[in-house]
């Protein structure tokens, strides 16, 4: 196989991703409009122009709003993560997922290209939220755009890992809406997405430990520290340390040998 | 020989000149009887210093070489001496003393005396009480005029503010300002005069010529309930572009644009903001936020908070002692 080959797959694989995106007008909306609905309306509601109490990487007061910016643009992310994996549900039931890994190029590799398609779909809606919240009036550091930049790749992907995994597991897109009631919403309210950690932890510190330990915390810690031109280790550990896990997972759960044997006991 | 006592001057001089890069900010804090010290080119505080009891206000002699501290519970105006780091004296200054201007002339101190309705002239070399003057109830705020002409005293209950001629230490006429009048500033060409309401919830702007108000300046934070709105401390740059008050619990200091009267921006600082105090260039403003013990410092320019460092409990006064009068 050459590097064409490899190459080749990738754009054929990340052109589809993106022609599904560009194809699917309502899905890019909403995207969009998730997010900012929680930014206008639930900020709102949160009467925090008094400022919250200072944590790193903050180095004076801030507003609620400039607060949960990190945490919807992980939430962005999020989501694009588990559509991916509906989008890999569909391919089963619809047989294309077959013709993908059927291709002689190793099974990681293609699931890769997957995930990062899926990464540069989801950063181009983080960056029109961005901007869309800047023209809002949100305090957001002009050069915290480009710091955030390397730090959406590894959270992307270790987003659309999970996703991946997920599609492993579901054989159905009826079974889709477990995933929102059992991952989505878990994850992102039990995040440092919407609230620090101190606040969470003047409630029930279980919660608290819990939000330590989410993954998805350390995605938008992650992100939270490049905007303001730092970068957080222990966050990028997790990120990529949990990212290998769900990767090394979703590989060897499409495995269609694998999945040949399970579909005949079934 | 001459060459090497030059290389060591000169040596000695990198080694003990490189403190003096910042100016230094003085913070009283009320609750711990302290000051707290801040560099303003690293923003971190460097010194704490144990002072009298409930300092307030605090202001440099004309020269920097000492500091003033309204030290309210000690009833007592001390002298802490900046190269000595001790206090030498106390100034007689009546009863709970809490803000006091000092004149052009870096002799004569006036002193707001809250509980006697008084205000209170003291010549700070002989350590002597000059005059007493009888104003309205609770003096509260204190300014001199840059050309040492005119005294002004704020009392709060009588809400009023008192114009005192220096020559005579005579009271020559009052204007009635909104409720509990706290802090009064001149310009830097004395023709106007800022003083804040903190009931009122407005800053009123007098022609010092006719002494009449030019203008009342009002406030709204969206987001924000209006009582929560008690402006305290004020001031100018010396450019004459803005004038930042400090809004108290409403958390936020007003950026006032000098050539409209109008409320350019609200900056987001900590809780219960009181005083401010500018670096000589106007380029930093540093505001004391009590309730949540920090300073903040916010960039002029840009009119966005950049820092808050914290200090002592409920920091009160704050005042700028630039870099080259730092001793060495």
């Amino acid at each position: 196989m050459s590097a064409a080959h490899y190459l080749g797959a990738f754009a054929g694989i990340a052109r589809r991703e993106l022609l599904r995106f560009v194809k699917q007008r309502e899905r890019f909306l909403s995207a969009l409009v998730r997010p900012l609905v929680w930014l206008v309306v639930f900020a709102a509601g949160f009467r925090a122009a008094l400022g919250l109490s200072i944590t790193a990487p903050y180095q004076t007061y801030i507003q609620y709003q400039v607060y949960i910016v990190p945490g919807l643009i992980g939430m962005i992310q999020l989501f694009n993560g588990m559509q991916s994996s509906l989008s890999m549900v569909y391919d089963q039931e619809m047989g294309s997922m077959r013709v993908l890994l059927t291709a002689p190029l190793p099974r990681w590799y293609l699931l890769l290209s997957k995930l990062l398609a899926g990464v540069a779909v989801s950063m181009l809606q983080v960056y029109v939220f961005v901007v869309v919240a800047i023209l809002f009036g949100i305090d957001i550091p002009p050069r915290g755009l480009l710091w955030m930049l390397p730090a959406l790749i590894p959270t992307g992907l270790m987003l659309g890992a999970l996703g991946m995994l997920l599609a492993s597991a579901i054989r159905q897109l009826e079974n889709f809406a477990g995933v929102m009631n059992f991952v989505i919403f878990p994850l992102f309210f039990l995040s440092t997405a919407l609230y620090p950690v101190w606040k969470m932890r003047e409630a029930n510190t279980l919660l608290a430990r819990i939000c330590d330990w989410n993954p998805f915390s350390h995605a938008v810690e992650l992100i939270r520290f490049a905007l303001y031109g730092q970068f957080n280790l222990l966050a990028f550990a997790v990120v990529a340390g949990t990212g290998l896990i769900f990767f090394l997972g979703a590989v060897w759960s499409f495995d269609p040998a694998r999945r040949f044997r399970a579909g005949r006991t079934a | 020989m001459k060459a090497r006592t030059l290389a060591a001057t000169t040596a000695l001089c990198l080694l003990t000149c490189a403190s003096a890069s910042a100016h230094w900010l003085y913070v009283s804090n009320e609750k711990d009887d302290t000051l707290s010290v801040i560099d303003t080119e690293t923003n971190e505080l460097i010194d704490t210093i144990k002072v009298g009891e409930r300092p307030r206000g605090i202001t440099f002699s004309g020269d920097y070489k000492y500091l003033y501290i309204c030290a309210s519970d000690s009833n007592a105006v001390q002298v802490y001496d900046i190269a000595a780091k001790k206090i030498i004296h106390d100034l007689p200054s009546g009863d709970d003393p809490e803000q006091f201007a000092l004149a052009p002339d870096n002799k004569h101190l006036y002193i707001a005396n809250e509980n006697d309705a008084l205000a209170t002239v003291v010549d700070v070399d002989s350590r002597t009480v000059v005059a007493q003057i009888d104003v309205g109830v609770e003096p509260e705020g204190m300014a001199v005029s840059h050309d040492g002409k005119w005294a002004i005293v704020t009392s709060e209950t009588t809400a009023m503010v008192h114009w005192i001629d220096t020559a005579t230490n005579t009271l020559i006429d009052n204007t009635l300002v909104d409720q509990r009048p706290r802090e009064a500033q001149f310009s830097a060409d004395d023709k106007e005069l800022w003083v804040s309401s903190e009931i009122g919830g407005t800053v009123t702007v007098m022609d010092v010529a006719t002494r009449q108000i030019k203008k009342v300046i009002d406030f709204a934070i969206s987001g924000v309930s209006r009582d929560t709105i008690q402006p305290v401390g004020i001031r100018l740059t010396k450019d004459g572009k803005w004038a930042f008050v400090a809004l108290g619990p409403a958390n936020h200091v007003a950026v006032i644009d000098r050539a409209t009267m109008e409320v350019a921006n609200y900056v987001l600082v900590g809780r219960r903001v009181w005083h401010m105090a500018l670096t000589p260039e106007g380029d930093k403003l540093y505001t004391t936020n009590g309730v949540s013990g920090d300073v903040t410092m916010v960039d002029v320019a840009s009119q966005k908070p950049e820092k808050t460092i914290k200090v002592g409990r409920f920091p009160w006064g704050a005042a700028m002692l630039p870099k080259d009068k730092i001793p060495q």
